[in-house]
């Protein structure tokens, strides 16, 4: 498994955001963490991405224990958080040589894979602009380009499409499941918002820090569509 | 290592092309000692008596008694600054991406504190020249001398507002920590007058200043700029970057610090 989450808990004081999370994501999955706001899918992240320290449980990414190694963990880590990084006045290719040079990447070596993370993306015409003068799209592909140029095994997207508009919500959702399939990249997408899911998907069904569900998308909604389904088993524990 | 140091030298540069984008910062910085130096050293000088004391050979002026303490003033309100920007960035989330880096946090918060340490020195050597063309003068090897010891001031002023930063939950709350921190740290201090001075008015004011780590960074720095060393100084100025330094990252760690009480 790719990412691996066990008997995962965490409190804010006596406030409970987690309590024995536990899902594995396989290679080149796409898995979306659905739950509705203050279901703990950000203190969740945060845990993944060792902003926060466990107080119960285990994380592995790619085969490494987060607490027992976490640079080795962290490397095989990308992360769009839900909340844009990009430092604005630096230039798209300014904001990814940081973010390589961050990674032990420099010179030469960085500038292709920039070069390519860009292009991939459709953001290579971009690379001069500073980043303030990008629209929200623009700024999430960015993101996207950065958080995969060290060719990440795990990719963690904290609501990536808030805040943007239909069609490029789609395009997004589209290219990291185009992403998933052609680079076997393991990706944990969270959202509230269903229609970013697919039947093949694997959904991790989070509600008041704990997990309803977890299988294929088209196996849990069954014959109800999936705004049903969520709002049935959310609703039903509400 | 070769990955630490390309993430430290990103980390610099970063410093310095934000600092280059933020032109009025440079002004305020300047203008803030040139002010004291060149206004209210004037009315000062009147008023204040200085006797010989070391490392000054012979009577000098106000002016000249005042720039190794302006010098520490710009040290000290840039690592403020720095730490506001580091408020400013944890509530932006760019500070999210520099703690995810997999390399250590000590090295990451180390390697931040380099980048606005070096932007302060380079608004010290500034001002050094500003003073210069009003005439106030120092020992030309002193302009040289003092450097590490702006560096070592530069890293405990700067670690102390890497320690602020890291326990402060929201930027309205730190203009209070300013105000409390600054400008005690600063008139408690030898940076305007002499301690001697303060313990003839009161005996506690003088221990507080000479307990005031701010007091003995000025003190490096005096004395460096005259080409000399003062033991104590340096001593109670790398202690208090240990501990500073050590507050950082210990309320930057995700089990204690800031990140996980903000929730």
């Amino acid at each position: 498994m790719s990412l691996q989450v066990s008997d995962l808990s965490f409190s804010y004081g006596p406030k409970t955001a987690l309590e024995a999370v536990s899902f594995s994501v396989g290679h080149g999955q796409f898995a979306a963490l659905l739950g509705p706001n203050g279901a703990g899918k950000s203190t969740l992240f945060s845990l993944l991405t060792r902003l926060f320290v466990t107080q119960g449980g285990t994380i592995s990414i790619a085969g490494h224990d987060l607490a027992a190694a976490p640079l080795s963990a962290m490397a095989d880590l990308g992360v769009v958080f839900q909340q844009s990084t990009l430092d604005l006045d630096l230039t798209v290719q300014q904001n990814l040589r940081y973010f390589a040079a961050l990674h032990g990447m420099s010179g030469r070596s960085a500038d292709m894979r920039i070069d390519a993370a860009l292009d991939r993306l459709g953001m290579a015409e971009r690379a001069g602009e500073k980043a303030r003068g990008l629209n929200g799209g623009h700024r999430r592909r960015t993101e996207i380009a950065r958080a995969l140029l060290h060719q990440p095994k795990v990719l963690l997207l904290d609501e990536p499409t808030v805040g943007l508009d239909a069609p490029t919500r789609a395009g997004l959702t589209q290219h990291i499941h185009d992403l998933c399939s052609d680079t076997g990249v393991t990706v944990l997408w969270a959202t509230h918002l269903t229609d970013e899911v697919r039947d093949r998907d694997q959904v991790i069904l989070l509600h008041r820090g704990q997990v309803l569900a977890d299988g294929r998308c088209g196996d849990l909604r069954g014959d109800h569509p999936l705004p049903e389904y969520f709002a049935q088993m959310t609703g039903a524990r509400a | 290592m070769r990955h630490a140091l390309i993430a430290m030298r990103a980390i610099v540069l970063r410093e310095a092309l934000r600092f280059v984008h933020q032109r009025e910062r440079f002004i305020a910085a300047l203008v803030r000692p040139l002010v004291w130096l060149l206004v209210f050293a004037a009315g000062f000088r009147a008023a204040l008596g200085l006797s010989i004391s070391p490392p000054y050979q012979t009577y000098i002026t106000y002016e000249t008694y005042i720039v190794p303490g302006l010098c520490g003033m710009i040290l000290l309100f840039n690592g403020m600054q720095s730490s506001l920007s580091l408020v400013y960035d944890r509530e932006m989330g760019s500070m999210r991406l520099l703690l995810t880096a997999p390399l250590s946090r000590a090295w990451l918060l180390f390697s931040k504190l380099l980048g606005s340490t070096i932007i302060s020195i380079l608004q010290v050597y500034a001002f050094l020249l500003v003073a210069w063309l009003f005439d106030i003068t120092l020992p030309g090897w002193g302009y040289v001398a003092v450097l590490p010891a702006l560096l070592l001031g530069g890293l405990m002023l700067g670690a102390l507002g890497l320690a602020l930063s890291s326990f402060i939950k929201q930027l309205e709350n730190f203009a209070g920590v300013m105000n409390f921190v600054i400008f005690p740290m600063f008139f408690l201090s030898s940076a305007l007058y002499p301690l001697w001075k303060m313990a003839e008015s009161s005996e506690l004011l003088h221990d507080i200043c000479a307990a005031n780590p701010f007091t003995h960074t000025v003190e490096l720095i005096r004395f460096a700029l005259y080409v000399e060393l003062n033991p104590m100084a340096l001593l109670w100025t790398a202690l208090a970057t240990v501990v500073f330094m050590a507050l950082a990252v210990w309320g930057y760690d995700p089990a204690r610090g800031m990140m996980t009480r903000k929730g």
